[in-house]
Parts: C-alpha cells; sequence; structure tokens
C-alpha cells in the first residue's frame, strides 16, 4: 500500500476517476462510462510515460484542488484548462496543458477551469492506486459501481498514487492543436424516417444550441423542434454512445458515457466515432451543427482520427 | 429469427427481430445474446464492446479500430444459435409492501381502471411475469406481461424521483425502480428486496432477461425488518 495521495482540499464539480471504460454490462443495465474526450485521456497518460490504459480523474468545469502528501510525482494536465502549481513555499506558477511537472511533497495543483470544453484530465506517474470493478477503474455514480465506490470525489477524500520510483524526469510535450470545429458528422439512425422531411432537412441544415442539460449521460439541445410523423415513442431498445434521441418535445439529445442502457425515443442519428471526443466536450450555449457522411466516409474518417490520435502520441517517444 | 440487420452509427449493429412484443421473440433474442456471449468469451469472436437485448431488438456495439460492421455483421448471419443454453431461467419471489406510502398511484389506477385497490392487487400478484430485459438504471427489470384490466398509460407528467425499490406499471409491463430515478410508472409498491447488488461481482443481478417473477404482499412491519 502506497502512502502517497492527494488531499482533496476541494472537489470540484464533477471529479471521477476514467479510463477506456466498462464493457460487457450494458444488459444489466451499466454503460461504458470511460473518459468522455478518450484522446485527451490517453494523451495525458502517453506524457507521464504511462501505459495508455491508466487510471485518469477526470475533471469537468471547475476542477478539483489537489495537495500531494508523501512523495515526489510527475503529472500532466490535457484538455483546454486553467491551471497552476502552487509550490509549498506559497510560490506559484501558471500550468501549461499537455506537457509533464515534477510535485513534491505539500505541492498543490489548482485545477481552476476548463476554458472552452467541459472536460479536462489529469495523469500521474505510474498511475493512481486503485482496484477494477468489472475490468474497468471508471466510477459510474449512476450505477455506484468503480472507483470511489462510484461517487464522484468529495472535499477531504483522499486519491493514492502507486509507488513510483519517478524515472520519468524527462521532459515531454505535445503540441496539441484544440479542435475548434463545430459540425459533428453523423450517420442516419434507424428511426431516420419517423421524421417528416422538413424534419430531416432542418436537422442537416440548421444549427442547434448546447443548453444547460448536459452532462456524462448525455447533452440536450434546443433551437428547433423535429416534428415526428409517426411515433414519438418505439418500444424499448438498446442505446449506444452517441446516438440522437427525439423525444416527444421534438428537441434532440446525444447520448454520452453514463447515458441509459435502454431508451425509448426515436433516433434520428448517430454521431460517429470520430467525433465522439469531440461533441462531449461542448459547453452550454455552444451553437453546433450535423452533417451527414456514409458508413464508408464514417470508417475511413475514424482510420484518420486514429493515425492523428497516434502522430500526438508519437511526440512522447 | 433476425428479420432485418443494419448498421447503427459506424459502431454497432442493430438486429431487428419485428415489431412484436412477446415472449418467443424475446426468448429467440436472448438465445443470440447467449451465443454470442459465448463466442466472446471463446474468443472466436473480437472486437465486440456489448451486447444489449431488448424486447424485439439486439445492439452489437464493437471498437472500430479492432473490427467493423461487415465483420461483425456477417458474424452473427453464420452463428448457429443455440436455444439450450437459455434453458436456465430461474423463478422468484419478490416481496412488496403495497400500503399507501409506498402504493403512490392507486388512485390515479382506480380511476383508470375502474377497480378498487384491492382488486388491482389481486389482479396483479396473481400473475406471473416473464422478464424481457434489463437495463435503463442498473438491474433494472422489465417484466409482462400484467393483466388487460390494470394495464394503464404513463403519468402524464413524470415525478423527478421515484425513490428505490418502487414497483412501477405502465401498459402491458412492470418493473422495479433499483436506484432512486426519475420515472413515468404507475407507483403500485415498494420491495425491500435488493435487486442489484454491485458487491456481488459474479451475479449482481437477481433478476435476469428469461427469468419469471411472482410478487407476494408483505406487511409495513415485514418490510422494515426486511432481512435477506
Amino acid at each position: 500500500m502506497s502512502n502517497t495521495y492527494f488531499e482533496i482540499l476541494r472537489p470540484g464539480i464533477n471529479t471521477t476517476v476514467q479510463d477506456k471504460g466498462r464493457k460487457h454490462m450494458y444488459h444489466v443495465g451499466i454503460a461504458i462510462s470511460g473518459a468522455i474526450d478518450q484522446r485527451n485521456y490517453k494523451l495525458s497518460n502517453k506524457i507521464v510515460n504511462n501505459d495508455l490504459s491508466e487510471a485518469v480523474i477526470e475533471f469537468a468545469y471547475q476542477g478539483p484542488l489537489l495537495k500531494l502528501k508523501n512523495g515526489k510525482i510527475n503529472f500532466s494536465i490535457t484538455g483546454d484548462v486553467l491551471f497552476k502549481i502552487i509550490r509549498k513555499n506559497s510560490s506559484d506558477e501558471n500550468g501549461i496543458c499537455y506537457k509533464n511537472y515534477i510535485l513534491e511533497s505539500e505541492d498543490q495543483i489548482d485545477i481552476i477551469s476548463t476554458k472552452n470544453t467541459v472536460y479536462g484530465y489529469l495523469a500521474v506517474s505510474g498511475g493512481f492506486e486503485l482496484e477494477k470493478v468489472w475490468n474497468s477503474y471508471s466510477t459510474n455514480t449512476k450505477a455506484n459501481v468503480g472507483s470511489n465506490n462510484g461517487k464522484k470525489y468529495s472535499i477531504e477524500d483522499k486519491i493514492f498514487i502507486k509507488n513510483s520510483d519517478l524515472q520519468v524526469n524527462k521532459a515531454k510535450e505535445i503540441h496539441y492543436n484544440l479542435p475548434s470545429d463545430n459540425v459533428i458528422r453523423v450517420i442516419k439512425g434507424t428511426n431516420f424516417d419517423f421524421f417528416s422531411s422538413k424534419a430531416q432537412n432542418i436537422f442537416f441544415k440548421k444549427e442547434f444550441l448546447v443548453t444547460k442539460l448536459a452532462d456524462r449521460m448525455g447533452i440536450r439541445l434546443s433551437g428547433h423542434e423535429l416534428e415526428n410523423i409517426v411515433s414519438a415513442n418505439i418500444k424499448s431498445e438498446g442505446l449506444v454512445r452517441g446516438v440522437i434521441q427525439v423525444p416527444g418535445d421534438g428537441n434532440p439529445i446525444v447520448m454520452l458515457s453514463d447515458h441509459g442502457t435502454i431508451g425509448g425515443y426515436p433516433k434520428i442519428a448517430v454521431v460517429i466515432s470520430a467525433d465522439l471526443d469531440r461533441v462531449g466536450q461542448f459547453t452550454p450555449g455552444s451553437i453546433i451543427s450535423f452533417k451527414e457522411v456514409s458508413l464508408e466516409e464514417a470508417q475511413n474518417i475514424f482510420k484518420a482520427y486514429t493515425d492523428e490520435t497516434n502522430r500526438y502520441l508519437n511526440e512522447c517517444n | 429469427m433476425i428479420k432485418n440487420i443494419s448498421n447503427l452509427g459506424d459502431a454497432a449493429v442493430y438486429c431487428d427481430f419485428g415489431s412484436d412484443v412477446n415472449e418467443k421473440i424475446n426468448l429467440n433474442v436472448i438465445s443470440y445474446f447467449n451465443s454470442l456471449s459465448k463466442l466472446i468469451e471463446e474468443r472466436k469472436i473480437i472486437g465486440i464492446d456489448n451486447i444489449i437485448p431488448s424486447y424485439n431488438k439486439l445492439i452489437i456495439s464493437f471498437d472500430l479500430s479492432l473490427t467493423n460492421y461487415l465483420e461483425i455483421r456477417t458474424a452473427i448471419l453464420n452463428i448457429n444459435v443455440d436455444n439450450k443454453i437459455s434453458n436456465n431461467h430461474k423463478n422468484i419471489k419478490i416481496p412488496v409492501c403495497c400500503d399507501d406510502e409506498f402504493g403512490l398511484d392507486f388512485n390515479r389506477l382506480s380511476d383508470k381502471t375502474k377497480l378498487l385497490k384491492e382488486e388491482i392487487l389481486e389482479i396483479y400478484l396473481d400473475k406471473e411475469y416473464f422478464c424481457y430485459m434489463t437495463g435503463f438504471i442498473a438491474g433494472m427489470p422489465f417484466l409482462g406481461d400484467i393483466n388487460k384490466d390494470i394495464r394503464c398509460d404513463r403519468l402524464e407528467t413524470p415525478r423527478v424521483k421515484v425513490p428505490k425499490g418502487a414497483i412501477g406499471i405502465t401498459e402491458q409491463f412492470t418493473n422495479i425502480y433499483t436506484f432512486e430515478s426519475p420515472g413515468g410508472w404507475n407507483i403500485i409498491g415498494n420491495t425491500p428486496q435488493k435487486i442489484f447488488d454491485q458487491s456481488n461481482l459474479e451475479e449482481p443481478v437477481l433478476i435476469k432477461p428469461g427469468d419469471k417473477v411472482n410478487f407476494y404482499q408483505i406487511s409495513k412491519e415485514d418490510y422494515l425488518n426486511w432481512n435477506e
């Protein structure tokens, strides 16, 4: 058991442990969870020389204020994040994302806020000392499953860090270009025909507003009510991340990683795999639009996206 | 049998077993689920992340970096479905207290069905229910079919919070809220029985698709002193 840990002086709004996600549990009602932005989760691990599947801390909007106890670590923060490092002699420095820092005992990381996105990631060299539940470290606050008993972190909680011998003192950095595109590419859903041709046109031609009803379960959009000409309900069936459901009020909802596993609203479209990281990062008030692509195009776009992720990862080799 | 198979986005396969909801179709969905699960366990298919059975659909999500729609589609169409795997279904008895503090919607149900609370309960408790699927929230069973005389639509305005353990009915179905959750079903009682147990890593869910469930009434005193 390690004696090195973060003491949480301020928990932040929604601070949880995340990883690649929890598979093979949908049939009992447990969604995939995992980091909303899978690419930034991987990059944070890579910068501190971790296995890409190590657990990281995900935070949303205001992040935590953490004090390191009894150790010396290497950490990185990814995303679009404003943070400070407060040394134990009270001097502080502004942190830069996508590079690694050494933190000594009694130093603090103050993750002030994310800027133009919702989620950011904190990785420490060697990883956190946590146990997997159903093969994942991810905190699922809906089923109270996973790290921290399936709950978000609170003040005075401790997050233990595995004993690392801190061989990774080498400075590492990724030159990351934050995405600025607000067009989300989708494939038509299984109930696309439930919507009037006018609604179908609106869906692909008009802009939608990301409302305040946005969390790890999903994001509700507004701006145009999509007219359903068949039925506002279907027999409940499975959902996957990225499905866009349209309930009776006509306002689309995009399913994110902690979504209900079953839903009874028509599926107008599904976000392509390559755009899932980006769609989860839109802040309330963002204006977004949808563009239709074919299955083949989606597969090619995903390959290009994966290649780009690998190029970023390789900057740290 | 699968009537139609299509892609749901670029990382899931959507298998449609028709539009009817009945035990026969659902058992077929469950057989596919079991057969696919076995293939995954034996590592004969790679890349599948999740299989989600429901009344009459089966959705298979996969990792696009490991496989693709055509590969998974072909694998599904070539499965020899083994109906035998699905034959070990359990009979489960669930205690329910229907005192007024738990049976929140009897007034509404009586208005709609023109039956007294006692009559609704007698009809409800008389039947053995079939578990079609589990989900929405962890461990929530979707059971059916309830007698035609006590069927009722969802609440016009769903509750923001339905208490944990609540037993709900809507249309031909009945369910159990395994967590406090928003919900629009008519609430007729509450069970002290743990339906979802995250500390039980082998069998976290008490009621699984294909299982049969009977409800029996208990007193408030039994409810409060319930000890599993």
